[in-house]
């Protein structure tokens, strides 16, 4: 074990005498941006994409709009983060002629591509509250969209939350992918790391090690809520 | 009213007036023209074999299910029609389901509260009330509270509804809908759901909204207490009210053959 301790002291080298911390700090920041932001973007775009999708459709208004949803959700879907990316930074901004910072792109594409995962979850999450808690709600004088606000999404939100959380650990990993934009990551960071110590090793590791505890972070978190929110389902 | 104003207002001295009401899911045409009148004060009770269109008809009259054709007249205006705001309407047309539908993400205070602020703050925003939010608040969980002693659950007020029993859950549903001051409620099968040893309870607080002089429509196959408490028994068969006649004479004397089948196997 005499060569890793070796690698370790290497890379302490780089990670603390040359600063290299620093970078990782951004990378971490850029991560947990992207994927909060990407994640609170997604709910709300899924929250509303599901309400549409699950109206009654005896009207034009609903089923245009629920054509339109199909649409976004089977785009997002059916193509690779990675793509999304791509063709959002490389192909659509340049044609419309904006400028955004890379992590801002992949936030919103963060935020796109799980808004379309996080409506299909939501609509089953919605579907699985019993239907008496509509009528019962619009018995006493609600419109459709206070009840659905007040008493079918909370409910669906605590009935999908183990769901959702797959979605955020998912979304954290994924990060790793906005380097292909030129954004500073954790990827990036350690990698930077590695090629300036020529000595991949630790910093590989040691990057596996942090994703690992955002994980359990975020896991810790989502039981937590998840027992907060069970507090109905328990008789006292 | 704005509505009033784009919509005829009829004139009538029934507080629900159903002209040649129908009901059709897909092919199955479930009602086949109902007319009737319901008075302020009268305690209507509609029996009639499972598949008869009971539930239906009552599910109809607060658009809960929306009318093919025919019209339904509630407070001089037609709510059968989609352009009148069906929600005003409903906040004085109280409903008691069979399955409570009771909110399970509230507690059972907050149960009772919900919709008279949300028809507050409402009010609110159009500013017909210079009531603050807290003031609505306030009156509401004095009135809820008071509801809930008037049912003994005061202790239950800030547990939740899966931990209430089934007899409990439809007590506070009907005291749900009485936090609106509604002028008729609506019931459902209240009692068919429940274990046998809860049916009294619930059926002794209908008995009391009853004596309190509430309008009610009640769909059940208590034959006792559509006796007692009933002023008019209507029999349904086949979508369509088949008789209708005071509880006394209906029991002891129908007058059609499917009337006198029904009774023989229900009493």
């Amino acid at each position: 074990m005499g060569n890793f301790d070796k690698k370790l002291s290497t890379f302490y080298d780089v990670f603390i005498n040359q600063e290299a911390y620093k970078e990782v700090l951004t990378g971490l920041k850029n991560t947990m941006t992207i994927a909060i932001l990407g994640l609170i973007i997604g709910i709300f775009i899924g929250v509303i994409i599901a309400t549409i999708r699950v109206l009654p459709k005896y009207k034009t208004l609903p089923k245009v709009l629920d054509g339109f949803c199909s649409l976004y959700v089977g785009l997002f879907r059916g193509t690779p983060m990675v793509v999304q990316l791509l063709v959002f930074y490389y192909v659509l901004l340049p044609i419309i002629g904006v400028k955004m910072s890379s992590v801002l792109v992949a936030t919103c594409v963060f935020g796109l591509n799980s808004g379309a995962y996080i409506s299909e979850m939501m609509r089953a999450g919605i579907l699985s509250v019993d239907p008496g808690q509509m009528e019962g709600a619009r018995s006493v004088g609600l419109s459709y969209s206070s009840a659905m606000m007040k008493i079918v999404i909370p409910q669906a939100v605590k009935n999908i939350l183990p769901t959702l959380g797959n979605e955020f650990i998912a979304l954290v990993k994924e990060t790793s992918v906005v380097s292909f934009v030129g954004a500073m990551d954790l990827y990036v960071a350690f990698n930077n790391i590695g090629s300036n110590s020529y000595e991949f090793m630790v910093p590989y590791l040691a990057m596996a090690i942090i994703y690992i505890v955002i994980v359990c972070i975020i896991t810790l978190g989502i039981k937590l809520m998840e027992r907060r929110l069970r507090r109905s389902d328990r008789s006292k | 009213m704005t509505e009033a104003n784009k919509i005829d207002v009829i004139q009538s001295d029934g507080l629900i007036v159903v002209k040649d009401l129908k009901k059709s899911f897909g092919d199955n045409e479930v009602l086949k023209g109902i007319t009737t009148t319901i008075k302020k004060g009268e305690k209507v009770v509609v029996i009639g074999p499972s598949g008869s269109g009971k539930s239906t008809f009552l599910r109809c009259l607060n658009c809960m299910e929306d009318p093919t054709s025919g019209s339904i007249i509630f407070h001089g205006v037609d709510i059968a029609n989609p352009k009148v705001d069906i929600n005003v309407h409903r906040q004085k047309m109280g409903m008691v389901f069979q399955h409570f539908n009771l909110f399970n993400n509230k507690t059972v205070l907050e149960n009772i509260m919900l919709a008279p602020i949300y028809v507050g703050k409402k009010a609110r925003r159009k500013k017909l009330t210079d009531k603050s939010v807290k003031q609505i608040k306030q009156e509401a969980e004095e009135k809820a509270r008071e509801l809930l002693k008037r049912i003994g659950l005061e202790d239950k007020a800030d547990a939740y509804p899966s931990s209430l029993s089934g007899g409990q859950k439809q007590r506070v549903a009907i005291v749900r809908s009485l936090a609106m001051n509604p002028d008729v409620i609506l019931f459902d099968e209240p009692t068919s759901a429940l274990d046998p040893e809860m049916v009294g309870e619930v059926l002794d607080l209908m008995k009391e909204v009853a004596d309190q002089g509430m309008t009610m429509v009640v769909v059940t196959h208590e034959m006792g207490f559509a006796k007692e408490v009933g002023t008019r028994i209507m029999f349904m068969d086949e979508g369509r009210f088949i008789e209708e006649a005071e509880p006394k004479e209906f029991f002891e004397n129908p007058k059609s053959d499917r009337a006198k089948d029904f009774l023989s196997k229900v009493i």
